[in-house]
């Protein structure tokens, strides 16, 4: 789990702000959200539901719902900025050089078409190869991510396999053409405990042996706890803090951040001392003070609804939005 | 009741298109009601001097072949048009829903029993069987009615079954049960009840489509004899001269047979928005 | 054993559809029954003998009880013998059979240009909403729902023939100057193909191209709006995401992606739309003039000449389980979850 030294990160996300137009008004779902990869590095990505991680993703690759706006900011892979580029071009690095797994791996699939037969349409669209060994490739694919009996698999449909085995069918459309980032949001929810280790270690050492960066998208800190590098905590569509792991969890400075660690739970702890976060996830519908945790912090202080929001470097590598960080 | 209506007149402010269709429907009532009084003309008044007049002052909307005013012809038909329309689909809601809301309760042989019966019905191009039935049974108005009324009780039967079937095991339907109640008190007073919401969607849905079947069936000669008005029969009598000309014999029942579903249509729509406004397209 | 799973399903499905033909016969059988009047009286004359009418009674296997005759009743369908039809004197198997390609022909057309508007109408809608075509099929839609289809034939003949002059009189399939061509399939488009007369189709289609409208207007709104709402909810589906996130091209994820699951329910809703159209076949006809088996049936039950209405029917609902099947058979082809059994 070593970071390498590069400078230059693999993707740097910078100031993304994202709107969605509802019936009931605005939804402002993600506001200046920040935050990098670099190359071969595992980022986790961790909020409740509803703060904004997979908004994120999906922004970066330009798949949003029609209903959603990028009202401003820069996603920077391999320089060039995703967000400011063409559809065509997005196009040609979707697949490719980033990929991204989804949750409920069952319904992620085509239900209609073989699993075979989908794997060789990314291989097809991104690999020159010719129809033989865009076959064989798909076949290797299958095998890498540990299925037994790829040729059978590969006439499979989607509704005869288990979940599973969805999910490294989706593994394997993802890490088709070896991309340099791939994107797993939730990729274990609906699976289970251990399906849901083998999936993880799957996708660690198919990392591992690509130098792939990963982000993993999950509301599970402790997952992210025992696989990634570092950690970047969201709530209510911002960045509250991002940190190496251990420091994270070491001295974590952010008070949401504290919080969700305590209310983790871990071995040798009991349910009485696991402590919920109060309040909900805000309405991001109106006005909106400009720290959105404000409502539920026990640190609030009439400073705090001054506008900007600060976003403070601590140490190296750890940043912190908040105004009084521990 | 008061939260009903309250709910109502919300729906029909956020959709004035439901309160068109609503303030229509009162009109047709209307006309159904008092039509024969207020036509102008004697709807079976002929006049050889006054035949295949276009729209004037004396006659809004023309005469027929045989010097009939068109207007007051239209407006008597509105009766017998919504009669047939209602009374066909009452009766499909009646024994279809039964059947079904039976069918999907007690399961086992019933269920089959009804299945077989709605897989018959629907084997055929449902007009088709509405004509044979009707040239089956006889000429008249009653079997209009009646056939209508066969070819629509597979959805009525289809969708109780469903609903039923979902709130077979719900919660609600123990307690009664354990209450003391046999299963026909269940399923009359408990179950089907819950399952009328939906279901008035598909009958105001269905009222349109049973004018135009009845219109269709009088058009080509079978159920309404003339001289009685009604729509279809209307159109079919002034099809002949709609080729040379003569457009005002047929267009203006026509166009009435079009409000009149165009109306319930909508009702059916806004009446969806109402119960279920997820399913709002 | 036969090991393909295709057909498999056929068969499965062939055997699903004979219970459904058997309720057509019996159905039939009954109706055939329930007409008003003593047929045997009828055909004896107004001026016969009580005797004549007992023999015509004994002849016509009458007097046997209910199950009997319905032996007999399978017996002549077996054989093909659907009886004669007074009005023409022919068998009515033969009748049918002579003007079946004109209604089949006509159909098809409705069909064919229901679907290639209604389709692309409806795919449209789904991938530009709230533009001025998805308005206009959200009109059409609920406009096409509500209009009785003899209306919309008149006025069409009314507008197009009568105001304009475009279109010929609707007189039937070709006007008084042509004659048919050498009958191969009895379709006249498809004969004047292959009989290489150019003019003879031109007439043909003219003459088709009304009652072929007035269907298609028909079967066009419950075809587009469920296009529409099948495309949407399909482009809104977690595959497509996927398919996307994976950077397949926009026609791949258009057509192989969405378009295909799509269809599913409009296939299933064709079963439903052929009801519709094969009753409506009997309108256009009337007002057409168009010489099909529809009109055949009309002039028969006008001349209250009972066997050709009988033979119609059960035509007609043959023709529909046929076409149902066909749809099983096209949907098991398109979406393997119903064809291979889990």
């Amino acid at each position: 789990m070593t970071v390498p030294a590069a400078a230059v990160p693999l993707l740097s996300v910078e100031d993304l702000s994202v709107e969605f137009q509802t019936r009931d008004g605005v939804v402002r779902a993600l506001e200046d959200v920040a935050f990098t990869v670099a190359r071969g590095e595992t980022v986790g990505l961790v909020g409740e539901s509803g703060s904004g991680k997979s908004v994120s993703a999906l922004a970066i690759l330009g798949i949003l719902h029609p209903a959603a706006r990028i009202t401003s900011g820069r996603a920077v892979f391999g320089g060039l900025d995703l967000i400011a580029a063409s559809e065509t071009q997005r196009e040609e690095y979707r697949g490719r050089e980033l990929s991204m797994i989804f949750q409920n791996p069952r319904t992620a699939l085509n239900p209609i078409r073989t699993v075979g037969r989908q794997i060789e349409d990314v291989l097809v669209r991104h690999a020159n190869l010719g129809r033989a060994r865009v076959r064989a490739r798909a076949l290797e694919l299958l095998a890498q991510v540990q299925i037994a009996d790829p040729a059978r698999a590969w006439g499979a449909y989607p509704f005869e396999l288990s979940g599973g085995m969805c999910q490294r069918v989706m593994i394997a459309l993802a890490v088709a053409c070896s991309p340099a980032l791939l994107i797993a949001d939730e990729p274990t929810t609906g699976l289970d405990v251990t399906t849901q280790a083998a999936i993880l270690e799957l996708i660690e050492d198919l990392a591992r042996r690509s130098q792939m960066a990963t982000v993993l998208i999950t509301h599970d800190l402790a997952l992210v706890g025992e696989r990634c590098d570092r950690i970047v905590v969201m709530h209510a569509g911002h960045v509250v803090e991002t940190a190496p792991t251990l420091e994270l969890f070491r001295a974590p400075r952010h008070p949401y951040t504290a919080r969700l660690i305590a209310s983790t739970p871990r071995a040798g702890a009991r349910l009485a001392d696991l402590a919920p976060i109060p309040g909900g996830v805000p309405d991001l519908r109106g006005v909106l003070p400009p720290c959105r945790y404000r409502l539920r912090c026990e640190r609030a202080a009439p400073a705090c609804d001054e506008p900007p929001l600060p976003r403070q470097q601590i140490a190296r590598g750890h940043l912190v939005a908040c105004r009084f960080p521990s | 009741m008061i939260a009903l209506l309250r709910h109502g007149r919300y729906v029909v402010g956020e959709n004035p298109v439901t309160g068109a269709a609503f303030a229509l429907l009162l009109v047709l009532l209307f006309f159904a009601l008092f039509g024969v009084w207020i036509a102008p003309y004697d709807p079976l008044a002929t006049d050889a001097a006054q035949t295949l007049q276009p729209p004037s002052r004396a006659h809004w909307f023309g005469t027929d072949q045989v010097g009939r005013d068109v207007l007051s012809r239209m407006i008597v038909a509105t009766r017998l048009d919504l009669v047939i329309a209602v009374s066909a689909v009452a009766l499909s809601f009646v024994l279809g829903s039964a059947a079904g809301a039976c069918a999907g309760f007690f399961g086992g042989w019933t269920e089959r029993l009804v299945s077989r019966l709605t897989d018959t019905i629907m084997a055929f191009p449902l007009f088709v069987l509405a004509m044979a039935i009707v040239a089956a049974l006889g000429n008249t108005v009653a079997n209009i009615v009646y056939a209508t009324a066969i070819i629509n009780l597979p959805f009525y039967a289809r969708m109780a079954r469903a609903e039923t079937n979902v709130r077979r095991d719900a919660g609600f339907v123990e307690a009664a049960r354990l209450a003391g109640n046999g299963p026909g008190r269940v399923l009359a007073f408990h179950v089907f009840p819950n399952c009328l919401p939906p279901m008035m969607v598909q009958v105001s849905l269905n009222l349109g489509w049973a004018i135009l079947n009845a219109a269709a069936l009088s058009f080509i000669g079978l159920g309404v004899r003339p001289p009685t008005p009604e729509w279809g029969i209307m159109v079919a009598d002034g099809a002949a001269f709609m080729v040379s000309g003569e457009w005002w014999v047929s267009l203006f029942p026509g166009l009435a047979l079009m409000l009149a579903v165009f109306c319930f249509n909508l009702l059916g729509d806004g009446l969806r928005d109402l119960i279920d406004p997820r399913r709002r397209t | 054993m036969v090991r393909s799973p295709l057909l498999r399903m056929i068969g499965r499905r062939l055997l699903a559809a004979a219970p459904g033909l058997i309720g057509v016969v019996v159905v039939t059988f009954l109706l055939n029954r329930a007409l008003p009047g003593d047929p045997a009286a009828f055909f004896a004359g107004p001026a016969a003998t009580q005797q004549a009418i007992a023999e015509i009674r004994t002849k016509l296997g009458l007097d046997r009880s209910l199950p009997e005759q319905f032996a007999l009743y399978v017996r002549d369908l077996a054989r093909g013998d659907l009886g004669h039809s007074l009005t023409t004197g022919q068998p009515v198997t033969a009748d049918l059979l002579a003007r079946l390609p004109a209604s089949l022909e006509l159909t098809l057309c409705g069909l064919v240009l229901a679907v290639s508007v209604a389709l692309p109408l409806g795919i449209l809608a789904a991938t530009r909403p709230g533009s001025w075509i998805d308005h206009l099929a959200r009109l059409l839609t609920t406009a096409g729902v509500s209009l009785p289809i003899f209306f919309t034939g008149l006025v069409l003949v009314y507008v197009f023939y009568y105001l304009l002059g475009w279109a010929p009189a609707p007189l039937g399939r070709l006007d008084a100057f042509s004659t048919p061509p050498r009958p191969v399939t009895r379709m006249f488009l498809i004969d004047s193909v292959l009989a290489g007369d150019g003019a003879l189709f031109w007439a043909t289609a003219r003459q088709m191209i009304l009652p072929a409208v007035t269907l298609a207007l028909f079967a066009m709104a419950p075809i587009a709006r469920m296009t529409r709402a099948a495309m949407l909810g399909v482009l809104a589906s977690d595959f497509v995401r996927t398919a996307r996130a994976a950077g397949l091209s926009r026609h791949t994820v258009m057509v192989t992606y969405a378009l295909r699951n799509a269809l599913l329910p409009v296939i299933t809703l064709l079963g439903m739309v052929f009801s519709f159209l094969l009753g409506a076949n009997v309108v256009v006809e009337k007002v057409f003039a168009w010489p099909g088996i529809g009109s055949y049936a009309l002039e028969a039950l006008i001349a209250s000449d009972y066997a050709p209405v009988q033979g119609f029917v059960l035509a007609m609902a043959s023709l529909y389980v046929l076409l149902n099947l066909l749809i099983d058979v096209l949907y098991g082809v398109i979406d393997a979850r119903v064809r291979i059994e889990t």
